[in-house]
């Protein structure tokens, strides 16, 4: 296989319901990701396109092939993802693998989405059908329902004191808000305490309002190159150091495995093993934080911390820049926002600056050179794990 | 692959409060609800068996915000229960005070019923889901 590099990176700013079309949103991504790249649009040779709802948000299915159009790429393969949230993810490990076995030298990979858009009855309904739409749904599952069963499964195998969790859930939203605040393209900024979590109303017990990550617009594109165009076109190339991906059933069938989710931890192990490192290597990460229980539960799924652990690291800053392992220095999807077809890009997108040192002062990892991203798909359905390192 | 109990076989069955699952005959484990093969060794040697319905709740949770369409019917109580036979089953808990459930819940024993939500555009029809009762 052929070595792997990042060499562009765009993201457009993360927000509530705007009026760009998904072609456009992807496009601002795309040039912005192209220029940093120093390519054109006809230097191409695929498209990579994570989009789970744009059916919903705005009948558009197919997006890829108009954007593909649209953006100048005239006539190139161009793929559609849906691994619900982990869609880019889906899509960045596909370019990866073609280019690294020599199919493409040069792709776009991303992801675009107007969750947004869909207000949050009918956002909660298409979010919905990542559950299992026969044996699932009919229950009344919703996305914020999934994760409140793992939060009191966390709390009744572990022996923590519901109030307890809840506590340290709480930090994790409030972390993830003070590093927002620094991100200019984070759909909430804003200061949080833990009074305010505590304080919001109930989604779905213990799961209150700002344990949420928020449904947001918004699209991702990166640039992905093999070594020998990598190393003409960048100065700091970005390169793929393990990269894995699992799947599970319904999130009953995880029965008894449950709150870890076996999926994340096979692609992980494989991201690990192919990149020969260990959780110990890693300086930053942008992991999977859709509720703040969510965020406990990758961090020790990832193997930064032990099963029942998370929560206290997270209250004592080792989670933190300045930490044990710095987590979701972008804000994570708690307060960048969550489009989730466009996610696991933006993911990469912050990886990828902050390895370059490129981010905000207040929210820049030092010296950080070896980064991973986590994204989770549904119910734990999709699972995608890739490792990135400094290539200079 | 031979479908051996199919989601229109469970529901009607379900409908009658009789939980059907699945038996594998290579390594004895039991399904439920259905699938196509075992998801302990991934045979399809698999035959349909009446499930005791019995079980206890692993975890649950009272939802105060529902997909379009569904807001009627809230707060609800949904539970993730652990069947006597082994597989887990997601289904709703039968109270009429979904919002004073607490911890104590969890590993209450429970019996299987069940109710029907009706469908809406994005469904393919009406479906029959697990209504679990508290049994102590």
């Amino acid at each position: 296989m052929r070595k792997v590099a990042v060499i562009g990176a765009g993201q457009t700013k993360f927000s509530g319901a705007q009026s760009l079309s998904l072609t456009e949103l992807f496009a601002e991504a795309a040039s912005e990701a192209m220029a940093d790249a120093h390519i054109e649009a006809r230097d191409v040779k695929a498209l990579f396109i994570g989009n789970a709802l744009g059916d919903f948000a705005e009948g558009q299915g197919m997006a890829p092939a108009f954007i593909a159009d649209y953006i100048g790429t005239m006539n190139v393969p161009a793929n559609r993802y849906d691994g619900a949230c982990a869609s880019a993810s889906m899509a960045i490990r596909d370019a990866f693998l073609l280019v690294a076995n020599g199919v493409y030298d040069i792709v776009i990979a991303g992801g675009v989405e107007r969750a947004a858009s869909l207000g949050t009855p009918l956002a909660t309904r298409t979010f919905a059908m990542f559950s299992d739409s026969r044996y699932e749904f009919p229950a009344g599952m919703t996305f914020p329902g999934v994760f409140a069963l793992l939060a009191h499964r966390y709390a009744a195998r572990y022996g923590l004191p519901i109030e307890k969790l809840k506590e340290q859930m709480a930090q994790v939203s409030v972390q993830s808000y003070q590093r927002g605040l620094h991100n200019p393209k984070a759909h909430l900024r804003k200061s949080v305490t833990t009074a305010d979590v505590l304080k919001s109303f109930t989604v779905a017990s213990p799961i209150q309002l700002h344990d949420c990550c928020p449904f947001s617009d918004g699209a991702a594109a990166l640039v992905i190159a093999a070594e020998d165009k990598a190393q003409v076109l960048s100065s700091k190339p970005v390169y793929f150091a393990g990269v894995g991906q699992a799947s599970s059933g319904p999130l009953a069938s995880q029965g008894g495995y449950l709150p870890r989710l076996k999926a994340r931890e096979l692609s992980a192990k494989q991201a690990y093993d192919m990149a020969g490192l260990t959780p110990a290597d890693i300086d930053v990460c942008e992991l999977h934080d859709c509720f703040s229980i969510a965020s406990i539960i990758a961090a020790e799924g990832l193997g930064f911390f032990d099963p029942g652990t998370a929560g206290e690291a997270w209250l004592r800053g080792e989670a933190d820049i300045g930490g044990k392992v710095a987590i979701n220095p972008s804000g994570g999807l708690k307060s960048k926002g969550h489009p989730i077809g466009a996610t696991g890009a933006a993911q990469v997108y912050e990886i990828v600056r902050q390895l370059r040192g490129e981010v905000e002062a207040e929210r820049q990892v030092p010296d950080a050179a070896i980064g991973m991203t986590d994204t989770l798909g549904g119910d734990g359905g999709t699972m995608v794990s890739l490792i990135l390192k400094r290539g200079w | 692959m031979t479908i051996k109990l199919s989601f229109k076989e469970y529901d009607a069955a379900l409908r009658e409060n009789r939980l059907m699952g699945l038996k594998c005959g290579r390594c004895q484990e039991t399904l439920c609800p259905p699938r196509g093969a075992c998801a302990h060794c991934g045979s399809t040697d698999l035959e349909p068996v009446e499930l005791s319905g019995r079980g206890k709740i692993a975890s649950f949770t009272t939802l105060f915000v529902a997909a379009e369409g569904r807001d009627q019917e809230l707060p609800y109580a949904l539970a993730l229960v652990a069947l006597e036979e082994g597989p887990h089953l997601i289904g709703r808990i039968d109270t009429a005070c979904p919002d004073k459930l607490d911890m104590s819940v969890i590993g209450k024993n429970v019996t299987t019923a069940h109710a029907v939500f009706g469908g809406d555009k994005y469904s393919a029809g009406d479906a029959a889901y697990p209504l679990f009762k508290l049994a102590d």
